[in-house]
């Protein structure tokens, strides 16, 4: 009988050392590979006609011409489109969302954030976002639908005219798809050097323990 | 960095794929095309792709843009109009855009010039200036939308060209109208039957009510509101109705053909 109970607790214990299940593991890397293709190409498209006073190096961009630049734009936005489209499904049915990101609140974010700045912040249950964590995947999550609708917006301003109308036309699209994009680079150098700090973060994303 | 060289193609020659790809690529631009190319290459190789029978990222890329070409053509609402503006969002000066100078932009004498047709029509005669300035015309004024990017607000004045498809007896079932134009090493163009006949589309003989300078396209330009700029041929000479798809001047070069607004 104890035997048996000692196996049960076994399995329990091993269960919960899963910190990121098989699925997400997937979708973020697929992700991953996707935003990059889609933001080196995007800088080549930008170079085109720039918004601001800069381009970005040939030596960071994909596609070496405008032409070669929308080919893998227009071919990298089909994964990172239905490899979005399946993370918020799963995201939402499994629960996951709202057990992991939710709820975030002024103070937890204020007390996580000077908690991080003096290097008080427990990284001992990684299961458990803190509420930097939270917003800032939470807030990613709007980014990059935010950036999925503004490319959907320029690319049909004729066909989805009333998308691009509700981010206040053709030319200010392209500005919110700007924007969205530095958001989104900004958030993966963070989160990059974050993972590195914590490598144990990493090796959870990687073999899911 | 050897065993990186392996991982990367195997099974594949490399020397052999690499010009494969250089081929049809333009010059200055080839190595950065490549290099991601080849690792694209490996990424598919890893999901156990057959890349014996010659694989290349340009191939697939290039399928992809032809399956876009098909979600496009889904997309496309023959009943959708381009927004039109006041005329007070004219965006002045409007710019000129093209792949030479203005200088080098194409001098035509609209008393000799003559619009050609061919290919599934009826009536096969030759249109002069004249003869297109009797029939009747609308104005419009939209939003002209460049592959690069900018956007400018223009106002067009012609022919619908669905009016004159009609006018000619086209078999508006064909696939394709190919326009051929008198740009230096021959632009051309082919849009695809549902966007000629489009309610918008139209044979430009004016902008902002003067008759359209040589900047802009003169003696006719297509205009094609719910596509991308390079898609409203300029200099037009002469117009093909067809079922083949006869490649275009930006679109072989990479350019996706559909390009759709």
């Amino acid at each position: 009988m104890s035997a048996v109970t000692v196996s049960d607790e076994q399995a329990t214990s091993t269960k919960a050392k899963v910190i990121q299940p098989a699925w997400v593991r997937a979708l973020h890397w697929t992700n991953a590979f996707a935003m990059v293709l889609m933001i080196m190409s995007g800088w080549q498209i930008y170079n085109a006609s720039p918004l601001f006073g800069f381009t970005f190096s040939s030596s960071i961009t994909l596609g070496g011409w405008l032409g070669g630049a929308l080919l893998w734009h227009f071919a990298a936005m089909w994964l990172l489109m239905v490899n979005g489209l399946i993370y918020l499904v799963m995201g939402l049915v499994t629960g996951r969302f709202r057990r992991k990101l939710l709820p975030i609140t002024p103070e937890g974010v204020i007390s996580d954030t000077k908690a991080a700045l003096t290097g008080k912040l427990s990284h001992a249950d990684l299961t458990r976002y803190n509420q930097v964590q939270k917003l800032l995947y939470a807030g990613v999550i709007i980014v990059g639908i935010l950036i999925v609708l503004s490319g959907l917006a320029i690319w049909k301003p004729v066909q989805f005219q009333y998308l691009t109308a509700l981010f206040g036309g053709y030319e200010a699209a392209r500005y919110v798809h700007f924007f969205c994009m530095a958001g989104i680079v900004a958030f993966m150098v963070i989160h990059v050097v974050l993972a590195l700090l914590v490598p144990k973060s990493l090796r959870a994303m990687i073999i899911g323990r | 960095m050897g065993r990186m060289r392996n991982l990367l193609i195997p099974g594949v020659d490399k020397t052999l794929l690499v010009r494969d790809a250089v081929k049809s690529m333009p010059d200055l631009t080839r190595r950065r095309f490549i290099t991601g190319g080849a690792s694209l290459g490996a990424l598919t190789l890893l999901t156990g792709c057959d890349v014996t029978d010659s694989f290349s990222a340009e191939e697939m890329l290039k399928q992809v843009s032809k399956f876009n070409d098909g979600v496009q053509a889904l997309i496309f609402n023959p009943h959708a109009m381009a927004p039109t503006y006041p005329e007070s969002a004219i965006t002045k000066p409007f710019p000129f855009n093209g792949y030479y100078d203005i200088d080098d932009a194409p001098e035509i004498d609209g008393k000799s010039w003559k619009l050609e047709v061919r290919g599934l029509v009826d009536n096969k005669k030759s249109w002069t200036l004249d003869e297109l300035y009797q029939l009747p015309q609308v104005k419009q004024v939209t939003r002209h939308i460049c592959v690069e990017g900018w956007s400018a607000i223009g106002s067009w004045t012609g022919v619908p060209l669905r009016d004159f498809l009609k006018l000619i007896g086209a078999d508006t079932r064909a696939k394709y109208v190919w326009f051929q134009c008198a740009d230096r090493d021959g632009y051309n163009s082919p849009l695809d039957m549902p966007s000629a006949l489009h309610a918008q589309t139209q044979m430009s003989f004016k902008f902002g009510d003067e008759i359209l300078p040589r900047a802009y396209g003169f003696p006719m330009r297509i205009r094609v509101p719910t596509k991308l700029g390079f898609k409203s041929p300029k200099y037009v000479i002469s117009m093909e109705v067809t079922n083949d798809y006869k490649g275009g001047f930006w679109e072989d070069q990479g350019y996706n053909s559909f390009s759709g607004s």
